[in-house]
């Protein structure tokens, strides 16, 4: 970029900030993925209209422009890996409705998802998505990755509660989908391609979101297994035997001992997985449903089920849970977030191929996640400094995913493709399918500049880890 | 090793880069982070600066004054690491790149002087600070607001000054500004011998909060002991990267309150107390300090903590109030005491303790911070206002001088000075114990 270009972009800016300075810039070349790529210029603006303008122009001048929540990415969405401009959409947080009577909120990119979470509860409503940074992530990045969370198992992901959106499309035009209602048919569901599109159809200013009425009691169940197989066919049975759970959450022994060394929580470390079921609904229908789950742990032979009865006794539950993420940082500094997912019925295979891979590469990994809907987390914990290691978590890495798109599954449940997962597009989606959302993309952004270098891969782009 | 690669190393070692790999960018600190929150901008976020000085340990930023004024603009309130999953010692991070910026910044002449005087010569002694007194040694134009100019550290101070002369306390009379003495018996059976920390800014501001922490100690059941060369804890000094000059102070407060015959050594100032028990982390890398400074540290106590421990103050039945308590974010965040003064003010009788909104963020104080950082502090200072007022409360109590400074400051803004008023929670405890009359604010 030149420096007309920022003169012109300050004359665009008349309301909000043009940040060039090194420290600046510096500040927002990083998400929480991988990797440093410096911008030339970071945007921060609340009008859409000066938004569609600095769309135009770079357009125009073929300058990358790359959208940016709060930086929670695991996969590199916001990074802006061809310099360009970076749009900081966290400032457009000024509107949050809940519309009571259509059931439905109206939201600016900017706000934070736990915020709409506490709106919606305060008119007994709720949104279900909830990912685990929600109260950093803001709606923008979740629709933009089509974000998911424990809850996916029963209520689905972020797509699922989009119906209506504001757009700026790459060629700097303002366009509007769907609507607040709940049924629309009219032409392509455009809604639905741009969630989930990780910023490379255009910038989102607004988004109508459905809301459902929040459930009015939940019910916690803890079951722990000798064996990882044996707490498999208890999530299967339990799933085929009429209950829908809102959560189903599984450690590992490795995540139980990391916790153990962390935290101690009381945690069997010498069990092979723990399980945590949580249901929601008519506080009589799950009291009778927790005791048919643990009726079915029991029989399938679960070392131990319990099911807390107060208020405390169920956040200490859940406690342990939230501690394994920082737990295993603590044994090395780097961690490989994966969130390769396969379809329910795999699950026990994929946890047996997760543990070859382990093995074959000696690399630290361990399993946890939402098991329920299959999405686990193989996370490897590993140190970056470590270049020979390093090259050994990225063909570990190459392999979880092809073990994953072999059992049926998918790459990426919930954290995108951006830049890492790129290269393995095609294992997936063949070359056919590939195309298809290549040309899709050529159509609605013919000088590539919406977050050029994600999800297409570069010819000849190979997995990279080690800087 | 190539010459480049030596100089980065020693770089690394010098800014804690190690410490910096700890942080897994989740972002998970920036709803914590006061200048986040008022500046919007992730360069003032502590993610963004652990980044910066990643950054320059990589080689990637060359020029450390990069860094300098999001170092600069940072309150060090350390709510980041309180919430942070990965345990990312934020404090250490900035403090070492602080130093590192300071040691590489040419100062003129009379800015040297002026940092020597300052930091070398009256923070650290009794009697400078004594000599300075009770004036508003702080904010006076003698002192910081001429460091101020010289280092160009802040280019509005002549115009604000007036502001803080409002919330200077009321001069001491001299009579009552008489040495601590030496030894108060405890009243009743001793349950402890503790020694007590003075401060700099404690001593020459608010020596009255000392006195009354001394009679509440001694009340309670204390042998209250004020040892001889006790001096300033260094947090002003590490805070603006005179690193080695902290270091000095901590020996020298190490070697004034070793006595066996003493149970705790107590602070009423939540960052004084912060400073206190991370002397051992300070003296790590110097093996013939290190276990002194962990037995110092094990001793060090807030003092609402050692008050607890005697089983509270009971305070008479007084005319009903509503209070609020604004957290020291070092007594909070550093010293990990939360539940202590809560739990004095919720004892008193006829009190109702009511939580503001966002108790657990910064007023903005931060030391010297609304000084030299005049504007970023009022917006954090508007925030917290604002969470105050929610609270409909008359009395709001604190634990750290620069925080009551604050709140003073705070309650001249929002011109409420006829319905609210700010003191520190030894003061309350003294006023609803019948001790002092809060009507004149002197000793009964």
């Amino acid at each position: 970029m030149t420096e007309g270009h920022i003169k012109e972009i300050r004359d665009i800016v008349k309301t909000g900030q043009v940040l060039t300075k090194e420290s600046d810039r510096f500040s927002y070349s990083f998400d929480a993925s991988f990797g440093t790529y410096l911008p030339d210029v970071v945007i921060q603006t609340k009008s859409v209209e000066e938004l569609a303008a600095l769309v135009k122009f770079a357009n125009r001048e073929k300058i990358p422009v790359y959208p940016r929540g709060q930086g929670t990415s695991l996969s590199g969405g916001p990074l802006p890996v061809k310099g360009g401009m970076v749009i900081d959409l966290s400032v457009m947080d000024d509107l949050l409705e809940v519309d009571e009577e259509d059931l439905v909120a109206i939201v600016s990119p900017g706000v934070l998802t736990a915020d709409i979470h506490k709106a919606a509860e305060k008119k007994g409503l709720m949104y279900p998505p909830d990912p685990s940074s929600s109260h950093v992530s803001t709606i923008g990045g979740n629709l933009a990755e089509n974000s998911g969370g424990p809850r996916g198992l029963k209520y689905g992901v972020t797509k699922d509660y989009v119906i209506g959106l504001e757009l700026i499309t790459p060629e700097g035009e303002i366009i509007r989908t769907g609507g607040k209602t709940v049924k629309n048919v009219t032409g392509y569901d455009l809604t639905k391609l741009v969630v989930g599109s990780e910023g490379t159809l255009g910038i989102i200013t607004k988004a109508i979101l459905r809301l459902i009425p929040k459930p009015p009691a939940s019910e916690t169940v803890m079951a722990i297994f000798d064996s990882l197989v044996d707490a498999g066919r208890a999530i299967s049975m339990i799933l085929t035997s009429g209950i829908l759970p809102s959560k189903m959450e599984l450690m590992d022994q490795a995540s139980m001992t990391a916790v153990e060394n962390y935290k101690p929580s009381g945690l069997p470390t010498d069990a092979e997985a723990l399980i945590l079921i949580e249901l929601d609904g008519h506080p009589a229908a799950i009291r009778d449903e927790a005791e048919q789950v643990r009726h079915v742990c029991q029989k399938i032979g679960a070392r131990e089920v319990r099911v807390p009865q107060t208020k405390e006794e169920k956040e200490e539950v859940w406690k342990a849970r939230k501690l394994v993420s920082p737990a295993i940082v603590r044994v090395k500094p780097t961690k490989i977030s994966e969130d390769a997912t396969v379809p329910r019925s795999k699950i026990p295979e994929m946890c047996r191929r997760l543990q070859e891979i382990k093995e074959k590469y000696q690399i630290h990994l361990v399993v946890f996640g939402h098991v329920g809907d299959g999405n686990l987390h193989p996370n490897i914990i590993a140190d970056k400094s470590d270049k020979e290691e390093m090259a050994r978590v990225e063909k570990a890495v190459a392999e979880i995913f092809e073990a994953a798109v072999q059992l049926g599954g998918t790459l990426s449940g919930e954290h995108g493709i951006g830049v890492m997962k790129a290269p393995f597009m095609e294992m997936e989606l063949g070359a056919a399918g590939l195309d298809m959302m290549k040309r899709i993309k050529q159509a609605w952004d013919p000088n590539n500049i919406m977050n050029p270098g994600k999800i297409f891969p570069e010819p000849g782009q190979k997995l990279v880890l080690s800087e | 090793m190539k010459p480049e690669e030596q100089q980065l190393a020693a770089l690394r070692s010098e800014l804690n880069y190690d410490k910096t790999n700890k942080c897994v960018q989740c972002g998970y600190c920036l709803p914590a982070c006061p200048t986040y929150l008022t500046m919007g901008v992730e360069t003032h976020s502590p993610r963004g600066r652990i980044n910066l000085v990643k950054m320059a340990g990589e080689g990637k930023i060359k020029d450390l004054s990069v860094l300098e004024e999001p170092l600069d603009l940072c309150l060090g309130c350390r709510a980041c690491e309180t919430v942070c999953p990965t345990g990312v010692e934020y404090g250490a991070i900035l403090e070492s790149a602080r130093a590192a910026i300071t040691r590489r910044k040419t100062f003129t002449v009379p800015q040297k002087a002026m940092r020597n005087l300052l930091f070398k010569k009256v923070f650290p002694s009794r009697k400078a600070m004594n000599l300075i007194g009770n004036a508003m040694w702080v904010y006076e134009k003698s002192g910081v607001q001429k460091l101020a100019r010289k280092s160009g550290l802040m280019k509005k101070l002549p115009a604000h000054l007036g502001e803080f002369e409002k919330i200077t306390p009321p001069a001491v009379a001299p009579a009552q500004r008489a040495s601590l003495p030496a030894f108060t018996p405890a009243k009743g059976e001793r349950k402890y011998t503790v020694a007590m920390f003075v401060g700099c800014v404690m001593d020459a501001m608010f020596r009255r909060i000392n006195q009354l922490s001394v009679q509440l100690l001694a009340e309670v059941g204390c042998d209250v002991i004020v040892v001889e060369n006790q001096t300033c804890c260094g947090a002003l000094h590490a805070h603006t990267g005179e690193l080695d000059e902290s270091k000095n102070l901590a020996k020298k407060n190490i070697l004034a309150f070793a006595r066996n015959d003493v149970d705790f050594i107590v602070n009423n100032a939540g960052g004084c107390g912060a400073m206190m028990v991370e002397y051992d982390h300070l003296l790590a890398d110097e093996p013939e300090w290190a276990e002194r400074a962990e037995q110092f540290v094990k001793k060090t106590k807030d003092i609402s903590q050692v008050l607890v421990l005697c089983g509270g103050i009971q305070g008479e039945k007084r005319s009903a109030e509503r209070v609020t308590y604004q957290r020291s974010c070092h007594m909070t965040n550093v010293q990990k005491v939360t539940e202590e003064p809560v739990s004095l003010l919720k004892n008193l009788s006829n009190v109702d303790l009511i939580e503001m909104n966002n108790a657990n963020m910064c007023c903005g104080s931060a030391g010297i911070y609304n000084i030299v950082n005049y504007d970023a502090s009022m917006e954090i200072l508007d925030h917290k206002m604002k969470d105050v007022k929610e609270t409909e409360t008359t009395t709001i109590v604190t634990t750290n001088p620069g925080c009551l400074l604050q709140m003073k400051l705070g309650i001249e803004r929002e011109k409420m000075g006829d319905r609210v008023r700010a003191v520190h929670l030894i003061e309350y405890l003294a006023e609803r114990s019948g001790m002092i009359n809060a009507a004149d604010q002197s000793l009964s």
